[in-house]
């Protein structure tokens, strides 16, 4: 598992939206081959952190760093090229397209087709290309078993289906290190029980680094080589889930909130 | 955009994946499509003068609405100074062979690509403004443009306007109905041929990316401002070269018939024929060019008991034209081209309507 090569690196984050301080001094590192996860009650800043990473957000304090390279300023659509790809926690399809559609946009920062030779399809070699990497899309559908759907407008599907689709179109990015937020959400038993084997088999088949952020502890306990903590836009821990169990800040900051939707209708807090 | 699967008869599966991207649902659309552009050629040996010049011009509005479908059903973005390119691609056309000596077969692409140029300064605020603002943008263009046609007189030949050469090749000159109903033609299938491949290549799905979901298209490696800016360059060489191909046809290009009033009708004939349809425009541009003629038609049939109402005829026609676009967002939001779809579906199942 962890590999000694540093992929991602955070340094002395801060990020405020006027009077909010979303996110007060945060650092971490992800290792290559991780999966990482980041956990805390609601609003504590978990969902920015990601923003910061994927280039939604700019943090005004800080640098992040992916292999190596500085990527704070970097343009959100400037970063699938070195790598980084990510899944939205509320549901971010581009709804009227069917399923293929989809997945097919995640390999736009690979194809070079455009506008011109793309019209031009069968005469410049853009049928060929676009071929090319349906092939490459149609191995994720079936991995990710939404071959069935693939027709389908994504406006229209289940939930956990458009959940499942918005990974499979990550994953089309070919990054290195995927961002998960709230890859289970709103998600049954069973759903969730299939999400899980994708990721490590994402991790571990596909190689690729995790970075996650996700409420349900059972599923974080049993999947992450390492976990953070956010409270209040402050890392309060990080470390093997064990640990974290077992850190007594943690427990009071956020385990031990009754009324916070982590702990969800199946207990599965431990 | 078209979702081949559910009009696809049951049983039919495709086993290549290069047979499940053809520009084509099935081969019998296929069939019908091509067997239909062969009937089109047919026309001008069958076809009476007026069918002509009415088929010609929904030939070069349809191009232009096809741009206007690109920025507005495909992209997302707001445009309502479309008329004005269509202008501007009429003049430069004219322009280019009265002064240049250019010869009208090269002429009219190349005011395509000069109208373009104009589409992409106007579509620089696209790449940082949306809804009303941008609304306000284009139409600030349009009134910009119109005045430019009005002072320009080097261009435009001013309030007298520009004279245009009918297009000529090898000493064949283009000059009847006949025989310009072909130049449209073709036209017409090489730009709605090409607009259907980008649509289903990279590019194109750009463009419906940043329409559905900006921020995770950012997300996804699109780069926002280029593919807004693009597609209002697009928008213009669509209507430049339809523009183009209307001043060869009249022999004549004036400054007033490129107001706001026929952006609105481009606008009626994307909404009507359905927003990111590309069938859908030219349905709509169908409809848009013979909604006039049908209100003439009626207004003659009954001039002999109500005489006032021939003289209201103008006033008529864009009520009419209003009340279609209120209808149709009222009843049918997505346009000709879903309605069409659901009859075939119908169809298909008939006599189960399940
Ligand atoms: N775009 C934004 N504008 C203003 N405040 C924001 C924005 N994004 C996040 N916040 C604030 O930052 C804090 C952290 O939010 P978030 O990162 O979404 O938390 P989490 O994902 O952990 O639930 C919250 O107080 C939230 O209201
Ligand atoms: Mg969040």
């Amino acid at each position: 598992m962890p590999s000694a090569q540093t992929l991602l690196q955070v340094d002395d984050i801060s990020l405020s939206f006027g009077g909010v301080k979303a996110l007060q001094g945060v650092s971490f590192d992800v290792k290559a081959g991780e999966l990482f996860s980041i956990i805390g009650p609601n609003g504590a800043g978990k969902t920015s952190m990601l923003n910061c990473v994927s280039g939604r957000y700019h943090p005004q304090v800080g640098s992040i760093r992916f292999r190596e390279k500085e990527i704070t300023r970097l343009k959100p659509n400037q970063r699938c090229n070195l790598g980084i790809g990510r899944t939205f926690q509320n549901l971010a399809l581009f709804n009227h397209m069917s399923v293929l559609d989809n997945i097919m946009v995640g390999r736009h920062h690979l194809l070079k087709n455009n506008f011109l030779t793309g019209g031009l399809y069968w005469l410049t070699g853009a049928r060929k290309e676009e071929l090319e990497h349906r092939r490459q899309v149609e191995e994720i559908i079936d991995f990710l078993e939404i071959a069935h759907i693939r027709k389908a407008q994504a406006g229209t599907l289940s939930y956990g289906l458009r959940k499942r689709v918005e990974l499979a179109r990550a994953v089309a990015l070919k990054p290195d290190l995927i961002l998960l937020d709230e890859p289970m959400a709103g998600m049954n038993h069973e759903e969730k029980e299939d999400m899980a084997r994708y990721i490590i088999d994402l991790n571990e088949e596909w190689g690729m680094t995790v970075v996650m952020i996700e409420h349900d502890m059972g599923v974080v306990m049993d999947l992450s080589h390492r976990v953070m903590v956010l409270d209040f836009g402050k890392k309060i821990a990080a470390g093997l889930p064990d640990e974290i169990m077992a850190n007594a800040t943690v427990k009071k900051a956020y385990l031990g909130e009754e009324d916070d939707d982590l702990v969800d209708s199946e207990g599965e807090v431990a | 955009m078209s979702l081949g699967s559910s009009m696809r008869p049951c049983g039919d599966y495709r086993t290549t994946y290069a047979s499940d991207m053809t520009i084509f649902a099935t081969p019998v659309t296929r069939y019908i499509t091509l067997a239909f552009i062969a009937l089109l050629f047919l026309v001008p040996f069958v076809g009476s003068p007026y069918v002509l010049n009415l088929m010609i011009q929904i030939g070069y509005y349809g191009i232009a609405a096809l741009g206007l479908n690109l920025v507005v059903g495909f992209t997302g973005q707001i445009s309502l100074g479309h008329s004005a390119f269509f202008g501007f691609g009429a003049f430069a056309s004219a322009w280019l062979s009265n002064s240049f000596g250019v010869p009208v077969f090269f002429a009219i692409p190349l005011a395509g690509v000069l109208t373009m140029l104009v589409g992409l300064l106007v579509g620089i605020p696209a790449g940082r403004i949306k809804g009303l603002y941008l609304a306000i943008a284009t139409l600030a263009s349009q009134f910009i443009l119109e005045d430019f046609f009005a002072r320009a007189g080097w261009f435009t030949g001013g309030s007298a306007g520009a004279m245009t050469e009918y297009l000529t090749i090898f000493g064949f000159s283009f000059d009847t109905d006949q025989s310009y109903y072909y130049v449209v033609l073709i036209y017409v299938v090489l730009i709605f041929t090409f607009t259907s491949n980008l649509i289903r290549s990279r590019d194109g799905r750009a463009l419906v990316a940043v329409r559905d979901h900006y921020l995770s298209a950012e997300i996804m490696g699109i780069n926002l401002t280029w593919y807004r800016v693009m597609s209002f360059g697009l928008s213009a060489l669509y209507a430049g070269i339809g523009g183009a191909l209307f001043g060869h046809y009249l022999g004549f290009v004036s400054a007033e018939g490129f107001t706001i009033i026929l952006s609105i009708q481009f606008l009626a004939m994307i909404i009507i024929g359905g927003l990111g349809s590309i069938y859908g425009t030219i349905l709509g541009t169908i409809f848009m060019v013979l909604l006039p003629e049908l209100m003439e038609w009626s207004v003659n049939l009954f001039s002999g008991s109500y005489p006032d109402l021939v003289q209201s005829l103008a006033y008529i026609k864009e009520m009419a034209i209003g009340l279609a676009i209120i209808l149709f967002l009222i009843f049918e939001p997505e346009g000709l081209a879903h309605r069409w779809q659901r009859i075939k579906a119908y169809w298909k199942l008939y006599p189960f309507s399940y």
